[in-house]
């Protein structure tokens, strides 16, 4: 057995229960699936269970051929999820991998007394989470196919299935006989699940579980076959475009439709509100006037032929510098912080007696999350069924605002998710599908809703700008006695419908570094007003933080001419796991080595007598680790980024292939989101509205590679990954500009400000 | 509606006069097959690809076809398809992703190099790189890396440094090997 903690829990858990269903395939074939409450984050007692006996997912299929189909549950959004989860599956089966084809699932839903019941469990992509879970739960998927196939193979030769094995898709006996799953199959399917959980196989046997595997989608993607939510279709679709209402509390003043009207094939011209008392996420972001149409064109057509006259609410004189001035003004005042996220030991007292003191104030802009897939939504309503296509990260999410708007139960509604087109937290709201079903109600057809770039830029849920006020005391040996950081944002999720200041501790986290390193720390939260929507981004709430932690922690060691990689080892001191308030643990020693790994890599020696500049960051996120190190050159005005180094231990890894360009990918986003990116507002309207304005880095800005490091760490469980590299890359990055420029960059985004201080 | 009036045809009995062969519409040669667009001449080729040919591999990406999602190959050329009204392309060679790859299935190399290499993120933006790196190719067989940087193409997900990869591989001559 694998010595991972979880596994013994979940053994135990499982073994009270049959977990999993054998599903009737048909054709001679065994379908396998999880039972809801088993997939359920918490354990259910039994007696809550019910009957759940229908109502099960199937997550393998093999066929009489041998073909073998595994779903993948979690949204793909470019993550690897869709390769990973299913190789989780097809390990524990000993499936031959070449023989696996990979379906998205799509929503599992059924209906439980009106209630819904997620068939498949947790369905979320993004955020860390899907790998993890599946490792929680998947694995029993496979292993169990295993078990009935074995079952099967040993009655039929006669022997104990003991004394059988398999290989890449075949049961083998000891005397040689072969026989193939496809030919298996059948008769599995007649076999009851055993009592008990069949036992995961030994770590020591995984056959595809921490081996390269390229993505399962790659041959269609290169080819133009896959089929993201834009391009699927219903025969008589109408295509939708929208004029959206510039401010989310704005209303319309005035309408002339009839150039729009008289625009070959456009058919109607129809007026969205948002739902009052609904959450934002849930419900229309903005008012807005649709333009139904035969096609895209006639429709895009009839919205530049609109006459509209918004008029603007409450949020109309916001702008994105005069909340910045805000929030430098609370934190220089003497009011109380919003939320204390955090208070170890007694900050004001060892302050006082500090033999030193160093102060520094960071600032991040607004972000959007500019997906390249923009917002779309494909819906067909009938009576009694909502049939959609959604590029969503949680369909379960998605779902709720169709039941709400259509009334449908549980299992009339389905949702289809296929690959999607970047996520990084946008489509965890779901405005976009409100829109849609609110239009195929209203035009009694099918529609196809897309949002042009602009809107996307426009209407997003955006991550707050941010104003970090640091403050460090040292002793004589150099030793941190007391950290104290202040916030100021506007909070980081607008959507619960709910005060500001009700919502969220912001973008501050309370185990986010030093916190549990330093004996007096505090962390203060402020919270800003505003009626800009915010939504979670890729890497929140570690991406803002760390750029301030990790560039103070640079000037700290810089203020006593020390190595930061030295100042960094002594903060993380010996090898040891504390507690964090979170749960888990943060290690230590393994943080430390993910700092040493880079710093060796790029021969951190040099960092004081280098030409050019280096510079170094770590962070941990939920039990994962990761360092950048990264050298750049300035060319009179020119940043060059020379060399970036990125290692992580995410414990054990499942697909080493995706998880080094995951690293690599989020690495390139951060460091693009880090020189260039920033969403400015003036009169409560946004004024970034494509790619010129907001500029995604060039190929000729990024390095030409990104160096990955992963730690092998197979005796820990797997983390997840899918933003692990974001939050060190910008403070790695800062860093280093410092050493080149001497021009430390406490603003972001770094090349306007560098260029602005050179 | 006012009912359409049907219109006298003039009939002649001279047979000298040869009537001229209807010309409405647009020829287009796309992927090698012929299609003709009778519709609106102004209609851009992202949408008529997109909505009326049914070819979705050429992706939305803004409308000024800023992210290079909607590359195409116009007479060989990477060109963004949402600024190319059809007008325009009457009798020019269009080539999509879904025409890169052979009639046999086989891969382009560029294809080829692009799955090696992992060269994916989510994936939307991908034929939009495919196009463009075969444009580049077909310049600059052995592109440096200088040539490399002036790929158009924008990604979120950050899947330049495989890109790069897999453009150096295909200029070695090694898609399609371990």
């Amino acid at each position: 057995m694998s010595n991972d903690p979880t596994t013994a829990h979940n053994q135990i858990r499982l073994s009270r229960r049959r977990f999993l269903q054998v599903l009737a395939g048909t054709a001679g074939a065994l379908v396998v699936g999880i039972r809801v409450a088993d997939a359920a984050a918490a354990p259910l007692p039994l007696a809550l269970l019910g009957d759940t006996f229908y109502d099960l997912g199937a997550y393998v299929r093999i066929d009489a051929d041998g073909n073998v189909l595994i779903g993948a549950r979690d949204p793909d959004t470019g993550t690897g999820i869709a390769t990973s989860l299913p190789r989780i599956i097809a390990d524990e089966l000993d499936a031959d991998w070449n023989r696996v084809s990979v379906v998205p699932l799509g929503l599992g839903v059924t209906d439980n007394n009106g209630q819904p019941r997620w068939t498949y469990g947790r369905q979320v992509g993004g955020g860390g989470g899907s790998i993890p879970a599946a490792w929680n739960d998947l694995r029993q998927i496979g292993a169990t196919a295993r078990w009935l196939l074995l079952q099967a193979a040993a009655r039929r030769l006669g022997v104990p299935a003991s004394q059988l094995r398999c290989d890449a898709g075949t049961v083998i006996a000891p005397d040689g006989r072969r026989f193939t799953y496809g030919n298996l199959a059948a008769d599995a399917s007649k076999i009851a699940l055993p009592t008990s959980a069949p036992p995961l196989k030994n770590a020591a046997n995984y056959r595809l579980i921490g081996k390269p595997a390229g993505d399962v989608d790659a041959r269609e993607i290169v080819t133009g076959l896959t089929r993201y939510a834009i391009d699927e279709h219903y025969g008589d679709a109408l295509v939708a475009v929208l004029a959206h209402c510039p401010w989310p509390d704005g209303t319309l003043a005035h309408i002339d439709t009839t150039d729009t009207l008289a625009v070959k094939g456009v058919l109607k011209v129809v007026r969205l509100r948002p739902e009052p008392g609904q959450p934002l996420g849930s419900t229309v972001i903005a008012p807005a006037v649709a333009v139904l149409a035969e096609d895209t064109w006639s429709a895009l057509q009839g919205r530049e032929k609109l006459k509209l006259e918004w008029k603007p609410g409450a949020s109309g004189s916001e702008s994105s510098y005069a909340l910045e001035q805000q929030a430098s003004a609370l934190l220089a005042g003497k009011t109380d912080p919003t939320t204390r996220v955090r208070n170890d030991g007694n900050v004001d007292a060892v302050s006082k007696k500090a033999a030193r003191r160093l102060d520094a104030t960071y600032y991040q802009p607004w972000l959007a999350h500019a997906t390249a897939e923009p917002m779309n939504c494909l819906v067909r309503l009938d009576k009694d069924r909502a049939s959609l296509v959604v590029p969503t990260q949680a369909p379960q999410k998605a779902w709720a605002v169709v039941q709400r708007l259509t009334g449908l139960s549980p299992a009339q509604i389905d949702i289809r998710v296929p690959r999607v087109g970047g996520g990084y937290g946008r489509r965890l709201d779901h405005d976009y599908v409100a829109e849609a079903v609110m239009l195929a109600r209203a035009v009694d057809k099918p529609v196809r809703l897309l949002w042009t770039r602009g809107q996307d830029f426009d209407h997003d849920y955006y991550r707050s700008g941010s104003v970090h006020q640091l403050s460090a005391v040292l002793d004589r040996k150099r030793q941190v006695l007391g950290w104290n950081q202040r916030m100021a944002s506007a909070s980081a999720l607008s959507h619960r419908n709910m005060p500001d200041n009700r919502l969220w501790t912001s973008e501050l986290h309370a185990d986010q570094l030093p916190a549990a390193l330093v004996p007096n720390y505090r962390s203060d939260w402020y919270a800003l007003d505003s009626a800009i929507p915010r939504g979670p981004m890729r890497g929140m709430p570690h991406l803002s933080n760390a750029f301030a932690v990790e560039s103070f922690i640079d000037e700290i060691a810089n203020s006593m001419k020390e190595d930061p990689l030295v100042t960094r080892l002594r903060m993380l001191g010996a090898p040891r796991e504390l507690p964090l308030s979170a749960g888990g643990t943060l290690d230590t020693g393994r943080l430390a080595n993910v700092l040493k790994l880079v710093a060796d890599r790029i021969e951190w020696k040099n960092w004081l007598h280098s030409v050019n500049g280096l510079g170094i960051a770590c962070w941990h996120v939920d039990g994962a680790y990761v360092a950048h190190a990264i050298e750049v050159a300035m060319q009179g005005q020119k940043l060059v980024i020379q060399r970036v180094v990125c290692a992580a231990d995410v414990g054990r890894v499942i697909n080493p292939l995706g998880l080094e360009g995951q690293l690599a990918g989020a690495t390139l986003d951060a460091l693009s989101t880090a020189l260039n990116l920033a969403i400015t507002f003036k009169d409560g309207q946004i004024q970034e509205h494509n790619y010129k304005d907001y500029p995604l880095a060039s190929m000729a800005q990024l390095p030409n590679v990104v160096e990955v490091i992963i730690v092998p760490a197979d005796d820990r469980p797997p983390a997840g990954a899918s933003f692990l590299a974001m939050p060190t890359a910008a403070p790695a990055l800062a860093n280093a500009v410092f050493r080149a420029s001497a021009v430390r960059v406490r603003r972001l985004p770094l090349m306007k400000e560098l260029l602005r201080m050179l | 509606m006012a009912p359409v009036q049907a219109q006298a045809v003039p009939v002649t009995t001279d047979s000298s006069v040869v009537p001229e062969r209807a010309r409405d519409g647009i020829d287009l040669q796309i992927n090698g097959k012929h299609y003709r667009h009778t519709g609106d001449p102004q209609m851009p080729l992202l949408w008529y690809l997109r909505d009326v040919l049914r070819l979705t591999g050429t992706k939305y990406g803004g409308q000024h076809g800023e992210n290079g999602a909607d590359l195409v190959l116009l007479d060989g050329k990477a060109v963004s398809a949402i600024t190319l009204p059809l007008a325009k392309l009457a009798d020019k060679q269009i080539v999509t992703v879904e025409g890169l790859a052979g009639n046999d299935g086989s891969l382009h190399p560029v294809q080829q190099a692009f799955v090696d290499e992992d060269a994916i993120g989510c994936g939307y933006c991908t034929p939009g790189w495919l196009i463009a790196a075969i444009d580049l190719l077909r310049r600059k067989p052995h592109p440096g890396d200088d040539d490399i940087d002036q790929l158009p193409n924008l990604c979120g997900c950050g899947c330049q440094t495989r890109v790069r990869r897999a453009i150096k591989r295909v200029a070695a001559g090694k898609a399609g090997q371990p």
